[in-house]
C-alpha cells in the first residue's frame, strides 16, 4: 500500500506487525530501490514500512509511486538478500549492566540465564533511529520481555546494551534512555569522522558474545 | 578567509547548510534551516550556492565584528540588524567595512534569523553536510570569541550590495497563520470528532519547542477539552516521518516535526504541513501565535512549493 506523507515523501506499508519475515521484505525492497531514478532522495526502512523521500521539484507523487510499484513486482519470495553478520562482544552485569539483576529477579531466573538467553540467538536490525546509529533489534526471547522503565534515565553511557519489550538495542552515544541496561560493548557504533561512520546497517544480523567467555583471550576492555 | 569575529551570542546560534541527506536510515536527522525560505533567500541575494552555509540565530541574539570588508544579508522575521546607530533592513544585502560591529537583535514576530555572507561561511563537513546537529555531536554551537571564515564571493562586493528580496510577494509571515496540510497516513486512526477538532481549533506554540519539534497547545474552546481523540489505542509501529509531520500522542496535543526531527517516530500522524508553509509555522512565537490548519490536496501543495522556488530562479546580474 502506497500513501503520501506530506508533499515530499511516500510511505510503503507492507504489513502492520513486528515480524522477521515481513521486515526482511522491507529490507529486500529497500535494496531494490538503491540506484534510484533522479529525484529520489533517500529511503528509510522501519519494521513493516519503507519511507521514500523525493524531491517534488523533480517528481510528482504518481511518478515516484510508479517507480516503486515497478520495483515491488520484483519483490517476491524467491528474492533473497544475504544479510551482513556481526558479532558484538558484551560485558554483562555489574556497572556495565546495572539492570541485569532486576531483570533476572522480575523474570524469576538467574542473571546467568539472562546472559545465556540474550546471547544465544541471532537478532535482526529491524530499523535504526532514536539517536544516530541506534539499532532496534529483535526478536527477544519471551522469557526476557519487560516493559520500558517507568522513569527514563537522563544519562546512559555509549555502548550500553539494553532490552525493552520484544527488542534489544545498543546506545551509540551518551544519551537519555528508558530501556533496561544489561551490558556494555567496547565497540564504537558511531564515529562521524570515519569513512564508515556506522557499525550497523538496517537489515544486519547480530550475535552477542559474552566477554567473560573470552577473558582468557584478553579481549576484555577496561571501562 | 577570516571574515567575522563573534562578540556575543545568546540562544541557539548554529551553522546550517541545506541539510544532511542520505543518513536518515541510520537515524541521523536531516537538519538544515528551520525556515528554508529565509535561508535560501539569504544565499540568493549574495549569489551563493543554494546549499552555502548560513548562520541560524534562534531564540536569542548575536553580535559580530567584521575582520575585513564584506557583504552580509539577514533574513527571517522577528529581528532587526543594528550597526551602532543605524538599522539595516532585513531581506536586503548590505556592505560592512572592516572593524564595524553588526548586531542581530531579537524583537517580536518570529523565532529564527539567517545571517549570510557573500562567499558563504566555512564549517566542517560531517557526514556530507555542514549543518550543525548538536544532539548527535555533529558540529557545535557558535560561541563568543569564535573567528568565522568565509569562501570567496561570487562577484565583486559592490555588485552584491543593496540587493533587496521581495519577501512580501512570496511569504506572508504572520502570528495568526492558516497553515496548509495534507491528510496524514494515519488520519483514519482518529475519531471523526478528533479530526474535526484538529481542523476546527486554534493552537499556539508551546514554550517547550526546539529545532526537533514544535509542541502545539490547543487554545480553549468547547471542543478542545479532550484534545484530538483517537479511535484506537493500539500502538503504531515506529516508521519514517518527515519535515512537518504532525504526530499526536495519547494526550491529544499535536507535535509538528521540524529540522532536527528523528527520522522515525511511533505516534499516529494526523496530517503533514506542506513544505511551502513550513517557514510560516517555524516563525510562530510561543504563547503569542494563533495557528489554524487547513487541508489541501497533494497536487496543490506541490504547485505551491514550485511557485515559491521560482522566487530564486534568476539571480539578478
Amino acid at each position: 500500500m502506497l500513501k503520501p506523507l506530506g508533499d515530499s515523501a511516500l510511505l510503503v506499508q507492507l504489513g502492520d506487525e513486528i515480524n522477521p519475515a515481513l521486515n526482511q521484505r522491507v529490507h529486500a525492497l529497500n535494496a531494490l530501490l538503491q540506484n534510484p531514478i533522479h529525484g529520489i532522495l533517500e529511503t528509510v526502512p522501519a519494521y513493516s514500512t519503507l519511507l521514500i523521500h523525493y524531491d517534488p521539484l523533480t517528481l510528482t507523487f504518481d511518478q515516484a509511486a510508479h517507480w516503486v510499484r515497478d520495483k515491488m513486482t520484483q519483490l517476491d519470495d524467491s528474492f533473497h538478500r544475504t544479510p551482513r553478520r556481526l558479532e558484538v562482544p558484551v560485558r554483562y552485569g555489574n556497572a556495565s549492566g546495572p539492570d541485569l539483576e532486576t531483570v533476572a529477579v522480575s523474570k524469576g531466573i538467574s542473571p546467568a540465564d539472562v546472559i545465556r538467553i540474550h546471547s544465544e540467538r541471532e537478532y535482526t536490525v529491524y530499523m535504526m533511529g532514536f539517536t544516530p546509529g541506534f539499532p532496534y533489534m529483535g526478536t527477544l526471547d519471551e522469557r526476557l520481555i519487560m516493559p520500558r522503565i517507568a522513569t527514563p534515565r537522563t544519562l546512559v553511557k555509549a555502548g550500553t546494551v539494553a532490552i525493552a519489550a520484544s527488542q534489544t538495542g545498543i546506545y551509540p552515544l551518551d544519551s537519555p534512555g528508558g530501556w533496561h541496561l544489561i551490558g556494555w560493548t567496547p565497540l564504537k557504533l558511531f564515529d562521524p569522522t570515519s569513512e564508515t561512520p556506522f557499525l550497523f546497517s538496517p537489515g544486519d544480523v547480530v550475535k552477542f558474545i559474552p566477554l567473560e567467555s573470552l577473558e582468557s583471550n584478553s579481549l576484555l576492555f577496561d571501562q | 578567509m577570516t571574515m567575522l569575529e563573534v562578540l556575543d551570542v545568546s540562544g541557539l546560534v548554529t551553522f546550517q547548510d541545506s541539510g544532511r541527506r542520505g543518513w536518515q536510515s541510520y537515524g541521523v536527522p536531516l537538519s538544515g534551516p528551520m525556515d528554508w525560505f529565509a535561508h535560501r533567500a539569504a544565499n540568493s541575494m549574495l549569489n551563493n550556492s543554494t546549499d552555502a552555509v548560513v548562520i541560524e540565530i534562534g531564540l536569542g541574539e548575536a553580535m559580530f565584528r567584521a575582520k575585513r570588508d564584506c557583504v552580509l544579508a539577514v533574513t527571517g522575521t522577528g529581528f532587526e540588524v543594528v550597526n551602532y546607530i543605524w538599522t539595516f533592513p532585513l531581506w536586503t544585502s548590505f556592505y560592512v567595512r572592516a572593524g564595524w560591529r553588526v548586531q542581530v537583535k531579537k524583537i517580536s514576530g518570529g523565532n529564527w534569523a539567517y545571517l549570510g555572507v557573500a562567499g558563504g561561511f566555512e564549517a566542517q563537513s560531517m557526514l556530507g553536510s555542514k549543518s550543525t546537529y548538536l544532539r548527535g555531536g555533529l558540529g557545535s554551537a557558535i560561541r563568543a570569541g569564535d573567528i568565522l571564515e568565509a569562501g570567496k564571493p561570487a562577484r565583486e562586493l559592490a555588485k552584491l550590495t543593496a540587493r533587496n528580496f521581495p519577501v512580501e510577494k512570496f511569504m506572508n509571515y504572520s502570528q495568526s497563520p492558516v497553515i496548509e496540510v495534507i491528510a496524514g497516513p494515519q488520519q483514519d486512526r482518529f475519531t471523526e470528532e478528533g479530526v474535526q477538532t484538529f481542523y476546527g481549533s486554534e493552537y499556539t506554540l508551546s514554550k517547550s519547542f526546539d529545532r526537533m519539534g514544535y509542541r502545539l497547545e490547543l487554545l480553549p474552546s468547547p471542543s478542545s477539552a479532550k484534545g484530538i481523540a483517537q479511535a484506537t489505542s493500539a500502538d503504531l509501529l515506529s516508521e519514517g516521518m518527515t519535515l512537518g509531520s504532525i504526530q499526536v500522542p495519547d494526550n491529544g496535543q499535536p507535535i509538528v516535526m521540524m529540522a532536527d526531527s528523528p527520522a522515525t517516530g511511533g505516534y499516529p500522524k494526523i496530517a503533514n504541513v506542506i513544505r511551502a508553509d513550513l517557514p510560516l509555522l517555524a516563525q510562530c512565537e510561543a504563547g503569542v501565535s494563533k495557528i489554524q490548519f487547513r487541508e489541501i490536496m497533494l497536487e496543490e501543495a506541490q504547485e505551491n512549493f514550485q511557485k515559491l522556488n521560482k522566487a530564486f530562479k534568476t539571480p539578478k546580474g
